[in-house]
């Protein structure tokens, strides 16, 4: 008999693009709306963007059912840590979590390319990027997605990280006041768009401040 | 130094059909600081007495958050109650994760009720001592539960348990058919009020008492010592109060609720008499 199924995957890219700042006192981390497969798209309105916490917001691209079951597992890993500790975690803390959770599935990962922003135990805004299996670094600014590869080179242009191998530790959170970063990412987006057919339709941009989280969205070419 | 020659040993029956073991667990229960428990329609208050061990230390929690929709009050092993409530966290978040849907109440208790049934049934293990007051909201309205160490539970409109718990219990049966439509203000009052009768003479302060609720838009959660002691000077100063206002209650319809539910088989028949006396 011969094998019928050689070429099915468990995994499938659903597309999408996610990209996080990190200022001085505030964090913005940003998602496009649209869930794709091949060349289809399934959904112009589906939020990639996660609040864990008070203080951390995830936003994750890829295979849309790993993505999901990845939100959940933090969701109910964050409920017993407030059980536990009788508070909300703190984003570094979360951003160490979602490294181990992601590596404890090192062997069938999950298919979801992470940014989780929010803000440290000093209030300073926080920005960590992962790979799929949980190899994570605490960043000033990161994208992560089908529209990475476009976005990583502007954002590398316009904000010039200092490398993390310079002794002492030099902080890299982003010089720009709260609304440059939020125009500098609605025009990394506005670009991405133009060249990426899995980044498009709306743009959900989340800020984190010590007072709370606004939320914006912007629309984005839907072809 | 034994009360027979039956009680050594959880599964050994006496030849009266007793299980000596189980009933010394629920002695347990009584010995425990109390705890109390009162629900309306859309509201659950648990509330218990702060008890120190010393002077010098400070008290153990008997209440304890499950989740947004459920919180437990114990009497007894407070020990054995945090184990318990540790379970039913982790059944609840078990369930919202499988389901994405609040754990009903009721199914918890079950659950509770199982756990606490198969110590009474191996001889390498012994019962919880601990009596829990499950108070939780879902599809079907508020809900109170008494859960105790032999397994068997119960539903209640409301109810104490612990330590001096039968002056609040007469309390709460002079006042419980007003309960189902109670606001919730008058629910915390009454809660504390019955908190009030089991201290027999000491006088009531926030200091003394934990009160929690739980209800329709309002997520389990603790009330502070100043809402508490607010509650408290409004019938401390003027104790002649809360008399008049005793006679309030009427309607037949919560009377039948209050009743053990039809679940607690074994007791049958004597509804009247509280489970810790079987």
């Amino acid at each position: 008999m011969t094998k019928q199924h050689a070429n099915w995957s468990p995994y499938d890219n659903n597309g999408g693009t996610c990209v996080a700042i990190a200022g001085s006192d505030y964090c913005v981390i940003a998602a496009d709306t649209r869930m794709s497969t091949g060349y289809s798209i399934l959904s112009r309105d589906y939020s990639k963007i996660h609040k864990l916490a008070d203080r951390a917001v995830l936003s994750s691209s890829g295979f849309q059912a790993d993505v999901k079951a990845l939100q959940k597992v933090l969701k109910s890993r964050h409920l017993i840590y407030q059980h536990q500790h009788n508070k909300q975690m703190s984003c570094p803390a979360m951003a160490q979590l979602l490294s181990n959770t992601l590596y404890f599935k090192r062997f069938f990962p999950y298919y979801a390319f992470n940014v989780l922003g929010g803000l440290d135990e000093e209030g300073k805004g926080c920005v960590f990027t992962y790979d799929a299996v949980g190899s994570y670094e605490r960043v000033g600014y990161g994208a992560q997605g089908s529209g990475s590869t476009l976005i990583m080179p502007f954002l590398d242009n316009q904000l010039k990280s200092p490398s993390p191998l310079l002794l002492p530790k030099q902080d890299s959170n982003t010089p720009l006041s709260e609304a440059e970063a939020v125009d500098l990412v609605k025009t990394v987006f506005a670009s991405a768009t133009e060249r990426d057919i899995y980044t498009g339709d709306k743009l959900e941009i989340m800020i984190l401040k010590a007072d709370g989280i606004k939320t914006e969205l912007m629309d984005l070419r839907k072809d | 130094m034994f009360r027979n020659q039956y009680d050594t040993d959880v599964t050994t029956w006496s030849p009266t059909g007793r299980l000596f073991q189980v009933e010394y667990a629920m002695e347990a229960v009584k010995q425990g600081s109390a705890a109390i428990g009162l629900r309306s329609r859309s509201h659950v208050v648990l509330a218990c007495v702060n008890k120190a061990q010393s002077e010098l230390s400070s008290h153990q929690r008997k209440i304890f958050k499950v989740d947004d929709h459920i919180g437990v009050a114990i009497a007894g092993l407070t020990a054995d109650g945090r184990v318990l409530s540790r379970y039913m966290r982790s059944e609840s978040i078990n369930h919202s994760f499988t389901y994405e849907s609040p754990l009903p109440v009721g199914r918890l208790v079950v659950h509770l009720a199982d756990k606490a049934q198969v110590c009474t049934q191996r001889s390498w293990k012994r019962p919880y001592g601990v009596g829990l007051l499950v108070g939780g909201l879902d599809e079907s309205g508020a809900h109170l539960y008494y859960n105790c160490p032999s397994g068997n539970y119960f539903e209640y409109q409301a109810f104490a348990i612990g330590s001096r718990s039968q002056a609040a219990k007469t309390y709460l049966e002079r006042r419980f058919e007003s309960f189902g439509d109670s606001s919730r203000e008058d629910l915390i009052k009454d809660a504390i009020l019955a908190v009030r009768e089991t201290l027999q003479g000491e006088t009531l302060k926030s200091s003394l008492c934990t009160v929690a609720i739980l209800g329709v838009d309002e997520p389990f959660h603790f009330l502070d010592q100043e809402a508490i002691q607010k509650v408290i000077d409004t019938f401390e100063k003027v104790p002649e109060e809360e008399e008049g206002e005793g006679e309030a209650g009427e309607g037949e319809a919560e009377a039948a609720e209050a009743a053990p539910a039809e679940r607690g088989g074994g007791v049958a028949g004597d509804q009247d008499v509280a489970p810790m006396e079987m």
